[in-house]
């Protein structure tokens, strides 16, 4: 299994000498290798800082002064707004690689990342609406936040199912990136919808200008759970990769032998 | 409980919940796409 990942002519073409380490993982034995090593260390760097953020955050951060126990939510809600902007980020980087350099490694992460990137932005949204309904005394507003998140979720939705609609995964690598890249203007408007506009939702807390307008006991709580969160979102990204390149070798297979038994005379 | 803390526990268990799924449907696409490999390639080396 040490042939290159290939996914079509275009990933024999000669490439631009940036591109050249990033090829050294387009081997899919040397990528699984390097990741078979890596993936036990990530679940566990994950699982543990997890469990002490979710620990923390239910159990010794203290409740807010006007919010009450409700202000809970924020631990994930923080992490699922930050990993819905910053993987969709990761994506547009995946698809510049993807378009300028035909890295198939890109495709195929980009292809497993939008199905984790849209059950995070799902999960910002439904998160804001638990934590909204107390909070604000509706599940829903259409205001600018809330309605660029939205988008943001549709994006990913359609960068999943665009990347898949193609009979040729090439063609639909291609088409996925251009759709992430024109899609990247709303990651901006996402984060400055609440400063642009006049919105229900709160402005900038934690990255604004400045000191984070937020007390060390609810900060430190957050940052741990984001970092956990983080870890869990790049190991389920990983391991759908490791995956995907292993299905890939088992489609190239299964064609080899189809064509084998074609050419063998009855 | 409050039903403040519902909606903090509805909260975290459908992160747990979707994280969960998406772990469990990873890690059976692997087992599924090695088992494959190990009849189709039985000398290739994966891991």
């Amino acid at each position: 299994m040490d042939g290159p990942l290939t996914l079509g002519p275009g990933a024999a073409a000669p490439r631009p000498a940036g591109g050249r380490n990033l090829h050294r993982f387009a081997n899919p034995g040397r990528f699984l290798r390097a990741t078979g090593r890596l993936m036990p260390v990530l679940w566990g760097a994950a699982l543990a800082v997890l469990a002490l953020g979710v620990a923390w955050a239910l159990v010794f951060s203290p409740p807010d002064w006007q919010q009450g126990e409700t202000v809970r939510i924020m631990y994930v809600h923080v992490p699922m707004a930050w990993l819905a902007m910053g993987g969709y980020t990761g994506l547009a980087i995946l698809s510049v690689m993807s378009l300028i350099w035909r890295h198939p490694l890109a495709d195929l992460t980009a292809r497993e990342l939008s199905p984790v990137g849209a059950a995070a932005t799902a999960l910002c949204l439904a998160t804001g609406s638990l934590w909204g309904k107390p909070m604000w005394g509706t599940w829903w507003v259409w205001d600018a936040r809330l309605t660029s998140v939205l988008v943001l979720f549709f994006l990913w939705l359609g960068h999943a199912a665009l990347v898949r609609a193609f009979d040729d995964p090439e063609r639909g690598a291609r088409a996925g990136a251009i759709l992430a890249l024109v899609g990247f203007v709303n990651v901006p408007i996402v984060k400055f919808s609440v400063d642009w506009w006049n919105t229900l939702h709160q402005p900038a807390s934690v990255t604004r200008m400045g000191a984070p307008a937020m007390h060390v006991d609810m900060l430190y709580p957050l940052l741990v759970c984001t970092l956990g969160y983080t870890l869990l979102f790049a190991a389920v990204v990983l391991a759908r990769t490791r995956a995907a390149v292993m299905e890939r070798r088992v489609r190239a297979l299964q064609l080899a032998r189809a064509r084998r038994e074609d050419a063998t005379p009855a | 409980m409050t039903l403040h803390w519902w909606h903090v526990l509805i909260s975290y268990a459908l992160t747990a919940v979707v994280f969960g799924a998406l772990a469990g449907g990873a890690a059976l696409r692997h087992r599924a796409a090695k088992r494959m490999l190990a009849k189709l390639d039985p000398r290739g080396d994966r891991s």
